[in-house]
């Protein structure tokens, strides 16, 4: 099975879990799986079925927009990650 | 990469000694320092990012900042912005962080810009510095640093934080790809934590900060593999470094372009928010114009009263340790969010979810620490059906609340 990290912001929407474990062989089947397991990150990851252009996924140190998008293909022990945009943590 | 500054400044004998550590390395040596003495490096925001930064960039000897920042020190900085101390609460930012550098190094030029940075502004104020750095708390303004840096040819050293979180790289879209290629546009406003809600360890800042410093000197000094086209994820609590790949977008709209070309933008109408506390910017969502507003006072008369009314208190558990009202229901705005996506989308019926607590037809008085994320779930609350004259946001929250009404209570 592959993981996927969630990173803090989103974490809210995984009961706190940071790693979730996914099935699928692909990257977008994996996102499907994370949120079938989790149907609140769905809005924040995804718009009309189309990955929303400021969620950036990882597979290894590799941006998933520079190899095949979602239709990448992923092995079985595949690491995953969201990458988020985030502003500071200052007020 | 070829240093950033090729000019080199005078140094006495005892600039020497005092840079004696520095300049028996050979990366750095005499030239080094000299470069670093005649280096002009731009720091946007001293802060919890811009504290360390600016402290070490100090120390090493660079010969100019410049510290752009509006703010006031207060209590509730120390526990991150380490530039600053009691002695200067209720001082600028400016000021205090002027005062310690100073005692630091007596030899650095220090140049104040005391404004909010904006479309306006940025060209003429970045124009002079070699480096600028990056340690601002909102998205309009990182949008704007990038493009400003971006159309004037310079690098942007980029920090960011989130609570255990944080991110470093260098964004020069000279020599490799910009902010806006990683990250194309901002999210929706909502969508992310905002900072009262995320918080951020003390700490964190202190080491993205640093590392930004120790970009900023490789770039001055052209030595070792500076950050460009990488990002650095720390993550505190497991105490792991990863380094990612960041690609040139061939499509992005600010570095794909020739730089004359680049045109500053409304970066808070870009992004949907403000960005900074004097701001005039509001969205559209929640005015005063068509929200129910509630003062302290009169939610405390009401309570005098024995009202039979619903006080919602939509902060995270932890903060309702700090300080609560009594009587209050207790639902996070997280939690809130999740119900109304979940009855939106039809995976569940109101009653299903924490929104069966809140009848539809009573008036609901919420609250939160300031007014803002409270103002959030009136507006979510609208969108499930509410009648938007029975919602109340209560004024500043219950900040407000501990200022005028109960004095013993905390703040935070």
């Amino acid at each position: 099975m592959a993981s996927i990290k969630i990173p803090t912001p989103l974490r809210v929407y995984t009961n706190n879990t940071a790693q979730v474990t996914v099935s699928g062989d692909t990257v977008g089947a994996a996102l499907n799986d994370l949120i079938s397991q989790f149907p609140e990150l769905e809005p924040h990851l995804f718009k009309d079925g189309e990955l929303r252009n400021f969620v950036n996924i990882f597979i290894g140190d590799e941006d998933a927009r520079f190899l095949q998008g979602l239709e990448t293909s992923i092995e079985d022990n595949t690491a995953l990650r969201i990458i988020p945009s985030i502003a500071g943590g200052v007020i | 990469m070829q240093a950033l500054v090729t000019e080199q400044a005078t140094l006495s004998n005892e600039e020497i000694r005092r840079y004696s550590r520095h300049v028996i390395m050979p990366e750095v040596g005499i030239e080094g320092q000299r470069k670093l003495k005649a280096a002009k490096v731009l720091l946007i925001g001293t802060g919890g990012l811009g504290s360390p930064t600016a402290l070490y960039l100090a120390a090493a000897g660079i010969g100019t900042m410049g510290l752009v920042d509006y703010d006031v020190v207060d209590e509730s900085n120390l526990h991150r912005q380490v530039i600053h101390g009691l002695s200067t609460v209720g001082k600028s930012k400016l000021d205090s962080a002027e005062i310690r550098l100073k005692d630091i190094n007596p030899d650095i030029q220090i140049v104040k810009y005391n404004v909010p940075l904006t479309s306006d502004n940025a060209l003429e104020i970045f124009e002079p510095y070699d480096v600028i750095i990056d340690g601002t708390d909102n998205f309009p303004t990182r949008y704007l640093v990038n493009d400003a840096c971006a159309k004037l040819g310079k690098p942007n050293v980029y920090g960011s934080i989130f609570r255990f979180e944080g991110q470093l790289s260098v964004f020069y879209a000279q020599e490799g790809p910009c902010y806006r290629c990683m990250f194309p546009e901002p999210p929706p406003p909502g969508l992310v934590p905002s900072c009262a809600e995320g918080g951020v360890l003390g700490i964190l800042p202190g080491t993205i900060g640093t590392m930004q410093a120790t970009e900023a000197i490789k770039l001055i000094l052209g030595i070792g593999e500076p950050m460009i086209g990488r990002m650095m994820l720390y993550d505190a609590l497991e105490m792991s470094f990863t380094t990612i790949k960041v690609h040139k977008n061939p499509d992005c709209p600010v570095c794909s372009i020739p730089r004359e070309q680049v045109e500053l933008i409304d970066y808070e109408m870009f992004c949907g928010a403000p960005a900074h506390d004097h701001s005039l910017y509001s969205s559209d969502i929640p005015t005063d114009d068509d929200m129910r507003v509630m003062t302290v006072k009169e939610l405390k008369a009401r309570i005098d009263r024995g009202d039979n009314t619903l006080i919602l208190d939509v902060r995270e558990p932890h903060e309702w340790e700090i300080s609560a009202l009594d009587g209050t229901l207790r639902i996070p705005k997280g939690t809130i969010q999740a119900a109304k996506n979940a009855v939106l989308a039809g995976r569940k019926l109101r009653e299903e979810t924490v929104l069966a607590d809140l009848p539809m037809d009573a008036e609901i008085i919420v609250h939160c620490r300031s007014g803002k994320r409270s103002a959030d779930v009136i507006h979510m609350l609208r969108e499930i059906g509410y009648d938007v004259n029975k919602l109340y946001n209560v004024e500043g929250g219950i900040l407000a609340w501990a200022k005028e009404i109960d004095p013993t209570m905390p703040s935070y």
